[in-house]
Formats: C-alpha cells, structure tokens, sequence
C-alpha cells in the first residue's frame, strides 16, 4: 500500500479551524495510502507548545472567544474529534512533523516547551523544499 | 484468513477513512475488513481510497433504510 506519493503542508497559522484544516487533510492522505508531512511555523508552531494545540482562536469572527466558541459546540455536537486526536492518529499513521527552528529563535521558544514527543525533524526552508520537492500534494495554511 | 470489523457509525470525516487505515495495518493480506458507517461522504471515499491502495470492495450495502452503510473490503 502507498505508491511513495506524498503530501507536505506548511502550516503557519495558529488559527483553531486553520489547524483542524491541515490534520484532517494530512491525516486523510495517510488514509488514502500517502505519506504526509506536516512542517509548523510561526502561529503554527505555537500549537506545538505544551498545552496549545487545542487554544487556538477562529480565523474570522472570534469575537473575543465567543464566536470560536460557538463553533466548538457545534462542531462537539457535529462529533468532530479532538485537535488531540487527530494529532494521535496522525503519528500511528506514520505522519512527520517538521517544527521551525528559526520560528523558535524569533519567539524565544525552547525545544522542552514543545510536545517533542510529536517532533520527528527540526529544520528551516531547506528541510521543506527537500520535503516537498517529490511530493504530489503541498500546500501552505 | 481473518475478518475484523470496525464500527464508525456516528463518526465524522476524517475518522472513517483514518480508522480503516489503522485496521488494515493491523490485518494480513487476504484479510477482510468490514467497516459500519452512518457519514455519507466516508461511503464514496472508502472505496475511492481502497481503490488507490490496491484493495478490494466485495461489497457495499445500505442499511437501516440508507442511514447506514456496511462496507466489506478484501486487503
């Protein structure tokens, strides 16, 4: 199964729905037999921080919260899984995760802030045109 | 030749196609999967991902009057 085709996301927004946008897409290329790679920089690789992946705000009218809020509710009462599992099926899966370094130096971030345990590679461009330049699919959120 | 059956039945994209790849990396060749579902987008895209993986589709049958699916894949 999987033909080494490959999916590799840039994830640069921090945004709850943004999130949820690049590990649905990445974990339904690894259902469909793909490798995916997912490489988190700047407001992505905020998620990354302990405690993160499921804090962040809507892309369009949060509302101070309330809005991002509002689509939580419908989204529990839709059954959308968590953020936290998404990223669990997402590591069984076989899916890489690429964290930014310079991301990290800009915001004073160290690496045991992050969820390492998630971490397969620490890298800058050169790491995502070398993920990306055999793959089928990539895009950046 | 072992037959394993998951059940999806209530759970949204993309835990359908997701909880079919984690079954078959637990089955052999040969094996047969049969997967129960309620999301109507998941019936379309289980077959169309079987297909791009080189799997069978023995079988797609509407249950409960359509509000369910059963989906029988030969790995």
């Amino acid at each position: 199964m999987g033909m080494g085709e490959k999916t590799v996301i840039v994830l640069h927004s921090g945004d709850m729905d943004k999130v949820y946008s690049a590990l649905i897409i990445a974990n339904g290329a690894l259902a469909m037999g793909m490798e995916a790679s997912i490489y988190f920089t700047f407001w992505g690789l905020m998620r990354l921080k302990k405690g993160e992946l499921e804090k962040g705000p809507l892309s369009k009218m949060n509302m101070l919260g309330l809005g991002r809020r509002m689509v939580k509710q419908r989204m529990d009462k839709a059954n959308v899984v968590s953020l936290e599992r998404l990223m669990s099926d997402f590591k069984e899966l076989g899916g890489k995760i690429i964290a930014c370094e310079m991301t990290m130096e800009i915001m004073g971030i160290k690496k045991e802030e992050l969820r390492t345990e998630w971490i397969d590679e620490w890298g800058a461009v050169g790491s995502y045109i070398q993920e990306a330049r055999d793959a089928n699919v990539t895009l950046f959120i | 030749m072992a037959e394993m059956e998951i059940d999806v039945r209530g759970q949204t994209c993309p835990v359908p196609l997701v909880e079919c790849r984690k079954a078959f990396k637990k089955t052999s060749p040969g094996d047969i999967l049969i997967v129960k579902g309620t999301h109507p987008a998941s019936k379309k895209e289980i077959p169309m991902a079987c297909k791009a993986m080189g799997l069978e589709i023995l079988e797609i049958e509407d249950k409960e009057g359509g509000k369910e699916w059963e989906i029988k894949i030969r790995r």
